[in-house]
């Protein structure tokens, strides 16, 4: 019985050291290349240089057009799937829900060459449409993604409440507008924070298109294939900056329109 | 087709409404009930009875799959939940955790597009009505238990409904809290004048509140009642069984208004047949307990429990086990006499005496029950029948009998039938679907797993749900053929 005994302290010691390792340090070395020059001497340059050049706002401008289609689209595609997954009677409900989640056990080279082929196939010569194939192929590969938050939140959704709804003079669409719909947005919150932010910086899914759409993630990319760090470590700072404001806000809006309920997974 | 044979002071009349589910498992059959204006009517029974099944084929979330629902004459058992004048309040109240208060009770009123000052004054007045003035701008999230029950029966009421229909309503609420729901429910029916259709498992609750109680059991009504009528005069051992305590013996009618029970004979106020065999009901409130001299029936106290107001005491006389409450307290190991006055005992027809199954016949002449495994000579209860040199079942004249139109019924005595639990023992397996203890022996029902229901008298205690074959002798079968 004297087994040894950790206390709470200890057991963390694991993970503290891994995040100090690999989250705390490489963000400070990117906080230093970020507001440093090639001397090593504290400069702002970096920064006025982002907003100050029509190159990087373009892309980021860009960036964001992707994202907010790709968004869009998987959540157009995505709800009426779990929807109809989490609603319905479906007797094979599981092996369906398997039919959109196994693509995500293929190997991701595989599959985007896979699609690179079909979208050759289709439309001849893949540079006429850069947008399309960047929205087509981020989509391909978040579906799954924005499908998953959105089927818990449905699943988990009280069917009385469904039938309260009608039962008080709701017909099929008013129910689905003022009661699923509002009782699902934690759900859609979840999706969209999965989905948006990977799609603006995921940007070996275009290359592998042969895509020659420039988004954030090939812009840092190539400032630091050019060996360029310091430019290169502002843009990742500021993509970060970014992804923290978008996430206080949802992770404020949740807590507070849900009430804690739904099926957040952040 | 307009008002044929309906009374115009039924609001709601169900006529064999039968709900079947997944093609096989009949949650209601051949429902018959018709409901006055301003009635208080209660469904009750034990949980998969199909009294919730039956209030939500009224509110339009089930269609029965056969039978009428008329409301006010008209038939509307086809018709969608939101379009029919009827609000229901949930078990567990169903409310919008994405709306405040004002706006979930305003729902209805929004949908039906009246206008902003009007839903605010109805909301004002509804939420007045259920003590909860100024909760408008409150979060579900915040209210307890009994406020959200209030809110509730607020959202239904404030759309002014033809029938309230309230689904075990306070079954989420604590004991004290449910008891003062209960009247505040009543007085609110009282004052409204609405018709209220009340789902509860709660006996007590039933009692209390209702002007008429259904009482179910298996998808069928076993009894329509006051209060009165179900608790004094029950109509089976069932209703008398779940509707308070209650000691149920086997006995027999000895002559004109005297049943004999327990070993001893009594006098009562059922007029039935000589010689018949009924189940006597008694109330344990109802049994006096004297000396032994004085007594009908003599046996020894087994256990006092004090239980507030009185005493629960049991007594063994013979085989037979008898529950009393008395407000005098008696020693354990004590022999006592027990009288029953006339009106404290109420017989009731066993109808339920013998299993009678009826069955089709198979093209091998094999009876369709129990798998075949019955072996039931045709030509001794069709008469003048034989089987010629083909092994055909041949009529009078020579002629074949069609099998498939032979209904023949199967008899079986209760108390003739055994019960195992080796699975190959018997002909046939089941589950104990309802146990009621009848003095000195248990009354079960077991469904078999194609749904035959047989009635077995076991004088050991078996459980609830327990798995069981059935051992059924040969000889004690009875075979006839249905005219």
């Amino acid at each position: 019985m004297n087994g040894i005994r950790f206390t709470r302290k200890q057991l963390c010691i694991p993970y503290a050291l891994f995040l100090i390792c690999f989250v705390v340090a490489p963000l400070l070395v990117i906080v230093y290349y970020a507001f440093t020059n090639g001397e090593g001497q504290f400069t702002l340059a970096n920064l006025s240089g982002f907003f100050s050049s029509p190159n990087t706002i373009g892309t980021l401008a860009y960036s964001f057009a992707i994202a907010v289609v790709t968004t869009c689209v998987c959540l157009l595609i995505a709800y009426p799937v779990a929807y109809i997954l989490a609603r319905s009677n479906l007797k094979r409900k599981y092996a369906i829900v398997m039919v959109f989640v196994l693509p995500m056990w293929i190997n991701f080279t595989l599959r985007i060459t896979a699609l690179k082929e079909v979208l050759t196939v289709l439309e001849g010569n893949l540079a006429y449409h850069p947008f399309l194939n960047s929205v087509i192929g981020m989509t391909y590969d978040f579906l799954p993604f924005m499908i998953l938050p959105l089927y818990t939140t449905l699943m988990k959704l009280d069917n009385s409440l469904l039938e309260a709804a009608n039962d008080l003079g709701a017909n099929r669409a008013q129910t689905f507008f003022k009661v699923t719909l509002p009782l699902s947005v934690p759900g859609i919150i979840s999706g969209i924070v999965m989905v948006f932010l990977p799609s603006m910086t995921n940007y070996v899914v275009l290359d592998m298109l042969y895509n020659s759409t420039y988004i954030m993630g090939s812009l840092i990319g190539s400032y630091f294939a050019a060996y360029d760090w310091h430019n290169g470590s502002m843009i990742a700072l500021i993509l970060l900056f970014i992804i923290l404001i978008f996430t206080l806000f949802t992770n404020k809006y949740e807590a507070e329109d849900a009430g804690g309920r739904g099926g957040a997974l952040l | 087709m307009e008002k044929n044979n309906t009374n115009s002071n039924n609001i709601i009349e169900l006529k064999n409404i039968t709900k079947i589910f997944d093609d096989s498992f009949a949650a209601v059959e051949e429902f018959n009930l018709e409901v006055k204006r301003g009635e208080f009517v209660t469904f009750l029974g034990p949980s998969g009875c199909g009294k919730t099944t039956t209030l939500r084929m009224i509110a339009g979330f089930e269609i029965p799959t056969s039978g009428e629902i008329l409301l006010n004459g008209k038939d509307i058992s086809q018709m969608p939940p939101n379009k029919r004048p009827i609000n229901t309040v949930f078990q567990r109240y169903a409310l919008f955790p994405h709306l405040n208060i004002f706006d979930n009770i305003a729902f209805g009123l929004k949908l039906k597009k009246l206008p902003k000052a009007d839903i605010v004054k109805k909301v004002k007045k509804v939420l007045e009505m259920v003590d909860l003035e100024g909760f408008e701008d409150r979060k579900v999230q915040t209210l307890s238990g009994g406020q959200q029950q209030r809110i509730a029966i607020a959202r239904a009421l404030v759309n002014e409904p033809e029938i309230l229909l309230l689904d075990e309503p306070l079954g989420a609420l604590d004991l004290k809290m449910r008891k003062e729901m209960q009247l505040e429910l009543k007085n609110m029916h009282e004052r409204l004048g609405i018709t209220f259709i009340y789902v509860t498992h709660d006996q007590e609750e039933a009692l209390t509140m209702s002007d008429k109680i259904v009482v179910m059991s298996e998808g069928k009504i076993q009894q329509i009642g006051t209060p009165e009528d179900i608790y004094n005069e029950p109509k089976n051992a069932f209703v008398a069984d779940f509707i308070g305590e209650s000691n149920i013996f086997n006995g027999i009618m000895t002559g004109k208004m005297k049943v004999r029970f327990c070993g001893a004979e009594f006098e009562c106020l059922d007029d039935v047949e000589h010689g018949m065999k009924i189940d006597a009901v008694v109330r344990p409130e109802d049994v006096i307990i004297t000396i032994p001299e004085q007594g009908a029936i003599k046996g020894e106290v087994i256990s006092v429990v004090f239980k507030g107001v009185h005493y629960e005491i049991t007594v063994v006389s013979g085989k037979n086990e008898i529950v009393i409450q008395s407000t005098k307290a008696a020693k354990v190991g004590d022999m006592v006499g027990l009288l029953i006055e006339p009106d404290g005992i109420h017989i009731m027809i066993s109808e339920t005496a013998q299993n009678n199954i009826e069955t089709g016949v198979d093209k091998n002449y094999k009876l369709e029950i129990l798998e075949g495994a019955l072996n039931c000579d045709l030509t001794s209860i069709i008469p003048n029948s034989k089987f010629n040199e083909d092994e055909v079942l041949v009529d009078m004249h020579g002629d074949e009998i069609d099998t498939g139109k032979l209904k023949v019924i199967v008899s079986i005595l209760p108390e003739d039938i055994e019960m195992s639990d080796d699975e190959d023992a018997g002909i046939v397996c089941g589950h104990i679907m309802n146990l009621i203890y009848k003095g000195d022996h248990y009354s079960y029902v077991v469904r078999t797993d194609e749904e035959e229901d047989f009635i077995v008298d076991d004088e050991d205690l078996w459980n609830m749900d327990d798995r069981v074959s059935l051992i059924i002798p040969e000889d004690k079968i009875k075979y006839s053929l249905k005219k």
